[in-house]
């Protein structure tokens, strides 16, 4: 199969396809045209697509398309319903990951407000984790620019599908070794400096952006935070603050290379009340070393003041870690095929992005 | 008979003709309709079966109390409509 790159914007799903080395060809077609996609997934286990709208009136729904049928509506998760008709609402479906390997049709979902869901049966039908809800420390978490908090990464294990970690903004990271049965609030060493001073350290405050995990070294992960960028070696229980990001260590979204867990991209803005980037120059943020030091990357980025600002699923990073792509709120959308060190722009005119995924 | 009807953005995503339904509250009237037509039900109502907040329920011309348990009474020939509010963008 030929490299894919599928974009989710405010207006609909947009696919381009590498036709040759450096070209990058639209499909025609654009599906779910004028409808917010907030979330996207290719299972790489039976080639399913999946497309998780945000209809704003109408409510969250989800599509399925399998390689032989266009796309379905299949049923979307769904809170418990409460007798007194007081419990939540689905908002956003914010994370769609596959199960592990040996797990097939298994899909996990995270949302806002803050539930995970899992599936069995490749979306036919959702069964929110009590496990996770039921932890007295959600009444903790809080929005991170959503009304509600949020899970919004989600990384099984590749090698044991029973050992999961996922990240909330605001609800810290947490970690499960027994597939969702229980669940651990780990992360210690992240910093939350717009909390009250006695709150800076409660893991559960903690507003990681993104985190991902390397797929070959999977205990070493890497969060943009809210407050700067950590890293950990041992599987997210403890993490170090990387101080050495320059031109900021503000931002949202982040990727790591799936065979060097020491190379990791990141893509800055000035700090969280002037979400532009620094100086109006859009860079990319490498390090190669594990964060012992960054270079900026922005060969083929806009040379004029541009005021990009790229999401927390707007990064992503093919499986032979060579070709990166990133999108912007202004609908501008990158591609590099050497790792960052040239961009080329595939387009200036698409909706604002909220969803980039290579495959 | 109650007559419902369903706005044209509906349309689009799914197939929500105009019904007759025999009813005594809203609630009655739409869980008939979604009966036979059970994708639209995520469409009008929230996880926990209330009116989603950006959906407006008219009943006779005159918007419904009851956004929660759709209790409102349904006479005998009435028009509902079901709409949604508005918004930019």
């Amino acid at each position: 199969m030929l490299p894919t790159l599928r974009v989710g914007t405010r207006k609909g799903l947009f696919t381009f396809t590498r036709t040759a080395p450096g070209q990058w060809q639209a499909d025609e077609s654009v599906d779910f045209l004028a409808e917010p996609v907030s979330m996207l997934l290719r299972d790489p286990r039976d080639g399913y697509l999946y497309a998780a709208l945000n209809l704003g009136h109408f409510g969250v729904k989800l599509h399925r398309r399998t390689p032989a049928n266009d796309w379905e509506e299949i049923q979307a998760p769904k809170f418990p319903s409460q007798e007194d008709k007081d419990g939540p609402t689905l908002e956003l479906l914010w994370e769609l990951v596959p199960g592990g390997t040996d797990q097939p049709g298994k899909l996990w979902a995270g949302t806002i407000p803050g539930g995970l869901f899992v599936s069995e049966d490749r979306g036919n039908s959702w069964t929110l984790n009590e496990s996770l809800w039921n932890r007295p420390e959600r009444e903790q978490w809080f929005g991170g620019g959503y009304d509600q908090p949020g899970i919004h990464s989600i990384c099984v294990h590749p090698k044991d599908s029973q050992n999961i970690r996922l990240a909330i903004s605001c609800g810290g990271v947490w970690e499960s070794v027994d597939g969702g049965e229980q669940w651990n609030l780990i992360g210690e060493g992240m910093r939350a400096a717009y909390m009250p001073p006695e709150q800076a350290d409660a893991l559960e405050s903690q507003d990681p952006h993104r985190m991902v995990s390397c797929p070959s070294a999977p205990e070493k992960l890497w969060i943009q935070h809210h407050n700067g960028i950590f890293h950990s070696d041992n599987g997210g229980r403890q993490w170090q603050e990387i101080t050495t990001a320059a031109p900021s260590n503000f931002g949202f979204a982040v990727a790591v290379h799936p065979n060097d867990p020491d190379k990791a991209w990141f893509i800055p803005a000035v700090k969280d009340e002037s979400r532009v980037p620094v100086d109006s120059k859009l860079v990319v943020m490498q390090t190669t070393d594990g964060g012992k030091s960054f270079h900026s990357q922005d060969n083929g980025l806009p040379d004029c003041p541009s005021y990009d600002l790229v999401y927390r699923h707007s990064l992503d990073i093919d499986s032979s870690g060579s070709i990166l792509a990133f999108g912007s709120t202004t609908g501008n959308l990158w591609v590099s095929e050497d790792e960052g060190d040239q961009w080329q722009c595939i387009s200036n005119y698409l909706p604002p992005i909220y969803v980039v995924k290579l495959d | 008979m109650a007559t419902f009807h369903f706005t044209a953005n509906l349309k689009k995503h799914l197939s929500c003709p105009t019904l007759e339904v025999r009813a005594g509250t809203v609630a009655d009237g739409l869980a008939a309709i979604f009966n036979e037509n059970p994708k639209l039900k995520s469409y009008i109502l929230d996880d926990q079966d209330r009116l989603r907040k950006h959906v407006a329920v008219f009943l006779d011309g005159v918007m419904i109390k009851d956004r929660v348990h759709l209790t409102d009474t349904i006479g005998a020939d009435a028009d509902v409509h079901v709409i949604q509010a508005l918004s930019g963008g």
